[in-house]
């Protein structure tokens, strides 16, 4: 499943209302808040997610990543990817 | 064990606005003796409960009831919710929400909706919910919610007389355009209790269900999240109820008395405290009912050797109640309980009477 799922150059992920990064005190960092669902947020998934506004493109999204953390484009790519599909095909992220 | 008492944060609050409803499910989740309308907490201290929860380290408010929608003042109590920070979910039968209501929700800052329907097939749905035009309804408020951008949950209960519609449940679920659906099994507390020979689904009904949910998982993957409430009466193993006793939820009445999971009234001689009296903070820590059954060192064989004693805490302490007469008895869903046969007995027996309707 999220293996094959790849997502076009041109997308612009986007959290959908109803699907909210928050920080919480209680639990120590990020999270993000969906249906029934409360996922933490690591270090990078916080910095993938709070990119996910609607505005960037995917591949706009990636470079960022990639630049701004110093890491190969690759490897940044495999892991946003990743995260997206998997959040994609619960309904949690539109793309 | 001590120790660990106060370490964990509630996640979750079940805010019960009010025990009014328009709708009579004979598995209402609600206790047998409903609160009454001049009981109930006003606006502002719904607003301070919010604020307090969210203090508390509570993430989400879950608007329920009864029907949150017979409260006038359920807008401004969802607008707190927001305003405190917690992810805000309303949990409504679709009857008395209005899509002037439903606006003013979204305007609120309404994060997400959980319309229950009580079958696919509109004759039956009504019956069940003893209300008639009850499924026309839902089905508007489903495409407000949806057509203002809201994300939409679309709960089935299901039981003998729907359970071998899932598919068309999905359907349904689909057409309205619902981004999740869960599929819950009746859990016998109440009022299902109470109507237990009457819901109870045949061996068969089950396999076929789970059977039916993961097909359907498969077939629709990425399009609609299907969530299932497994039937616990044909399980092995017991459900870890509202994730441990005291661990992860709490729940208000419409009075403001603040319970660890919604049913926890039907065990007698636990003292609860009331949000009128106390801090959400304080109860959470101190409150005796809190207190009663948190950890699991006061849990007997076979919970003390089982392994998955840290997974399901010994189950449900209300079933365990309601079926054994002890409220620290091993939940006798499992089938390592001395008291299974309770269980199992039940689940053969089916009786075609008349739903006694919540009212």
């Amino acid at each position: 499943m999220a293996d094959d799922f790849t997502i076009a150059p041109g997308a612009k992920p986007r959290l959908p209302r109803g699907v909210r990064l928050t920080h919480s005190e209680a639990q120590g960092g990020w999270v993000l808040l969906a249906p029934e669902r409360i996922f933490k947020a690591d270090a990078i998934a916080f910095e993938i997610l709070r990119r996910c506004t609607g505005e960037a493109t995917f591949d706009a999204l990636v470079d960022d990543l990639a630049r701004t953390f110093d890491a190969p484009r690759e490897r940044i790519h495999a892991d946003v990817t990743k995260l997206l599909a998997g959040l994609a095909e619960k309904k949690l992220l539109e793309l | 064990m001590a120790q660990a008492r106060n370490r964990t944060k509630p996640l979750g609050l079940l805010a019960e606005l009010t025990h009014r409803c328009p709708l009579g499910c004979p598995y209402c989740s609600n206790p047998l003796t409903l609160e009454r309308r001049e009981d109930e907490l006003d606006t502002a201290t719904w607003a301070r409960v919010c604020l307090e929860a969210a203090e508390l380290g509570v993430l989400q408010v879950h608007l329920s009831g009864g029907e949150p929608g017979s409260r006038r003042d359920l807008v401004e109590i969802a607008a707190s919710a927001r305003r405190a920070g917690l992810y805000t979910n309303l949990i409504t039968s679709g009857v008395g929400i209005t899509a002037r209501t439903m606006r003013d929700l979204w305007e609120a800052g309404l994060d997400h909706v959980q319309l229950s329907i009580q079958d696919s097939d509109a004759v039956s749905a009504d019956h069940i919910a003893g209300y008639k035009g009850a499924f026309q309804r839902k089905h508007a408020l489903a495409t407000e919610a949806v057509r203002l951008g809201l994300m939409l949950t679309i709960n089935f209960v299901v039981h003998r007389a729907n359970v071998d519609r899932i598919i068309e449940m999905v359907d349904l679920a689909l057409a309205l355009k619902a981004s999740r659906i869960e599929i819950a099994h009746v859990q016998y507390y109440g009022w299902a209790l109470k109507n237990r020979s009457a819901l109870m689904p045949t061996r068969e009904q089950v396999d076929r269900a789970v059977t039916s949910v993961e097909d359907l998982r498969r077939k629709h993957q990425g399009r609609i999240v299907i969530d299932a409430v497994l039937p616990d009466y044909h399980a092995r193993f017991p459900k870890p109820c509202v994730g441990g006793w005291g661990r992860r939820s709490l729940n208000v009445t419409p009075s403001g008395k603040v319970l660890p999971c919604h049913a926890a009234e039907s065990i007698p001689d636990l003292e609860f405290w009331n949000v009128r009296d106390r801090s959400l903070a304080d109860i959470w820590a101190s409150s005796p009912a809190f207190n009663a059954f948190r950890g699991t060192a006061y849990l007997p064989e076979p919970c003390t050797s089982c392994e998955r004693r840290e997974i399901d805490f010994g189950g449900c302490r209300c079933q365990a109640f309601l079926l054994t007469g002890d409220g620290r008895a091993t939940d006798p869903v499992c089938h390592l309980s001395p008291d299974h046969d309770l269980v199992a007995k039940a689940a053969e027996i089916h009786t075609d009477a008349p739903y006694h309707y919540r009212r």
